[in-house]
């Protein structure tokens, strides 16, 4: 679950790292009271969302004019930021940061993460912050510097300083980075962050460390155990057939291909899209209906991909294990019953039952297709796509 | 012979009463494993499928004999339950709970370093070797006893592959699901480094998936301490850049964790790869005769 840079910094607030004055706003008249209420000479106006390079793509911008705040949060409210990292619709802006200005001397990159290699916690940071990582990981790998919290023996100090001293830092700052990275590492535990991005961490005209922006990633399986956090849930930030999805304990991700796809498994569901790729088609979205696959589930999977106008044929691969094949073909037929579908589906149906199941499908309907593989499967709705069009 | 489970096995299942739990270790005792217990706090002394049933591992292993414990646990309590088996130094713990928290998935690891217990999973279908002991969730009757070492991610992609073999008239040694995970117990090395060492494996299908660095990590291993032929599938060539498939660990972050850099690792390591999942058992057996 990804939070908003606003409720990041609530969360940093709460732990005692430094952040400047700021508030969040939902309409353009708030924004310009919270400018007020600030005080200052300086502002700066962020749009919320779910997204990294918001300031390239328009969605963070400083005034020293205090009616410009009211307008250019007017022109953000109710538009959507295409970042690099969105997709072309980009994400709604439903509230705006407004945060007062300060002078800034020099720009780090700071982050803590769960990292899977090591099996433990890392700190990343680097003394060029406030630009792609990525970007400097590749092109200056020396100025990325990396700290593996050992999970036994928890934060070492030492480390911690050795860090801020690579980075440059002297003297009161370096304590100041112990003690920003010390309750970083007690936020994450805390919250179950997989991931806490602070970039850039600035040096301001005083000489302390400010976390200029923050972004955090709460692990989803934990959630159960974060109720406190559940509220910072924002669904608009979504894809709506991925919320929906999501509802219903299934997993769906929309992609740009006009073939949908329905199987249990989610390494099976990825594998049917590349297959798909593989012989000439687009797969219209990931789709895991579980392992075990039921007629309910089957029926909900059904009205989710129905809701992409994009879908011109699906295919549905089902290795039946434990689940029984001629339970996913009930589920399809009462599924088709309720629906207007006159494209295309391909029916790949293995394990218990499947000579039963087949059967069963083939009395239900012509617009199925029966196929006997995972190649056959994927040759026959790639074609029968392309021949209805 | 096979790896890490055999006929002679004796395993309990922690969280046999519940309603996962019950399904399976039905299935599992249908199969012809040895299920000699259960574990379920509150529900010692009684009976359940014709095992016992204790309040806390440490309580069964104090009244029986066993090796292997199998996890039904809910996610919220799972990563308790593998503390409990580790603490008792379970030989092998396999867990099939999906959803637990990554962060107690460190601590879990922390807690294997010092102990002799291997843990397998967690968010995984188990482990089987044909016709003497299926541990988890997978269908037995897909299954038989042979000559291919299975190591997967995936679930249904595991089945796929014993299809195949099946199919192929290869069969299976031990088929083991590894899990959907970022942090997890076995990884594809441990595998490698038990088929290789199986008289009875002649060959080893690796069912790979987008996110991490496992597969890479692999395909140095099978470089340098592999002899057996590896037939490789890497799941997501399709997917796009940061977005989770399904599994927790699936996803493919800045860089990092595309299919691409699998198959090529894999390729120069003199991997057999495949592009497609259908392709498993033909290639093996082509690759073997």
């Amino acid at each position: 679950m990804n939070l908003h840079e606003y409720q990041s910094k609530e969360l940093f607030l709460n732990a005692g790292i430094p952040i400047l004055k700021g508030a969040v706003a939902l309409s353009s008249i708030k924004a310009k009271t919270v400018a007020e209420q600030l005080g200052g000479d300086v502002w700066v106006i962020k749009a919320q969302v779910h997204a990294g390079g918001r300031g390239k793509a328009g969605g963070v911008k400083i005034t020293n004019n205090i009616d410009e705040v009211e307008s250019i949060a007017s022109s953000m409210l109710g538009s959507n930021l295409i970042t690099k990292q969105t997709d072309l619709n980009g994400l709604p802006v439903d509230c705006v940061y407004v945060e007062c200005g300060t002078e800034i001397r020099s720009e780090f990159y700071l982050s803590l993460l769960v990292d899977r290699a090591k099996e433990s916690w890392t700190f990343i940071a680097s003394s060029e912050g406030g630009v792609d990582i990525e970007a400097v990981a590749d092109e200056t790998p020396n100025k990325i510097l990396k700290y593996t919290v050992n999970p036994i023996d928890g934060l070492n100090e030492a480390e911690l300083s050795h860090m801020a001293t690579e980075l440059g830092f002297v003297n009161e700052t370096v304590i100041e980075f112990i003690d920003i990275t010390t309750k970083l590492f007690l936020l994450a535990k805390q919250t179950d962050a997989n991931l806490i991005e602070i970039n850039p961490l600035i040096i301001d005209s005083t000489d302390h460390l400010i976390a200029l922006d923050s972004k955090i990633t709460i692990d989803s399986n934990a959630l159960f155990r974060q109720e406190v956090l559940m509220h910072y849930k924002d669904p608009n930030q979504e894809n709506a057939l991925e919320a929906k999805a999501t509802e219903n304990d299934l997993s769906y991700v929309s992609l740009d291909g006009d073939i949908a796809c329905m199987v249990n498994g989610a390494g099976l569901a990825m594998a049917t899209m590349d297959l798909i790729k593989l012989h000439g088609g687009e797969p219209a979205n990931f789709l895991d209906v579980g392992g075990g696959a039921t007629t309910e589930r089957v029926k909900i999977a059904f009205e989710i991909i129905m809701e992409n106008p994009n879908v011109k044929g699906i295919l549905i691969n089902i290795f039946g294990g434990i689940v029984r094949c001629d339970v996913i073909a009930s589920g399809i037929i009462e599924a088709l019953k309720e629906s207007q579908i006159d494209f295309p589906i391909v029916v790949r149906l293995e394990g218990t039952n499947v000579d039963l199941a087949k059967a069963m499908l083939a009395e239900a309907g012509s617009k199925i297709i029966s196929a006997d593989d995972l190649t056959d499967a994927a040759i026959k709705i790639v074609e029968s796509v392309k021949e209805s069009l | 012979m096979s790896v890490l489970v055999n006929a002679s096995s004796k395993i309990i299942c922690q969280g046999i009463t519940g309603s996962q739990g019950t399904f399976h270790t039905e299935q599992c005792i249908e199969y012809g494993t040895q299920i000699v217990g259960g574990v379920t706090p509150g529900r010692g002394g009684q009976e359940h499928l014709g095992v016992p049933v204790f309040n806390s591992v440490k309580e069964a292993k104090e009244s029986i004999e066993f090796e292997v414990s199998m996890i039904f646990v809910p996610p919220k309590f799972a990563a308790d339950a593998i503390i409990a088996a580790i603490e008792v130094e379970v030989g092998l713990i396999v867990c099939i709970t999906e959803g637990i928290p990554v962060q107690d998935m460190i601590e879990i690891k922390s807690s294997l370093k010092s102990s002799s217990s291997v843990l397998l999973g967690p968010n995984c279908p188990g482990i089987i070797t044909p016709d003497e002991s299926k541990i988890g969730i997978m269908p037995g009757f897909i299954h038989q006893k042979g000559s291919i070492g299975i190591i997967s991610r995936s679930g249904t992609l595991t089945y796929e592959a014993v299809h195949q073999t099946t199919k192929h008239g290869l069969g299976q040694s031990t088929c083991i699901g590894i899990g959907g995970d970022p942090i997890k117990g076995l990884n594809f090395i441990d595998c490698l480094e038990l088929f290789e060492s199986d008289i009875e494996t002649q060959g080893i299908v690796l069912v790979g998936e987008i996110g991490g660095s496992d597969e890479e990590k692999a395909a140095e291993y099978i470089k340098e301490h592999v002899t057996k032929p590896v037939v490789a599938y890497i799941a997501g060539v399709s997917a796009p850049p940061g977005k989770r498939m399904g599994h927790a660990g699936a996803i493919v972050t800045g860089k990092e964790g595309t299919a691409d850099s699998k198959y090529e690792a894999l390729r120069a390591a003199g991997v057999h790869t495949v592009e497609s999942p259908a392709l498993i058992g033909e290639k093996m057996k082509s690759v073997l005769s």
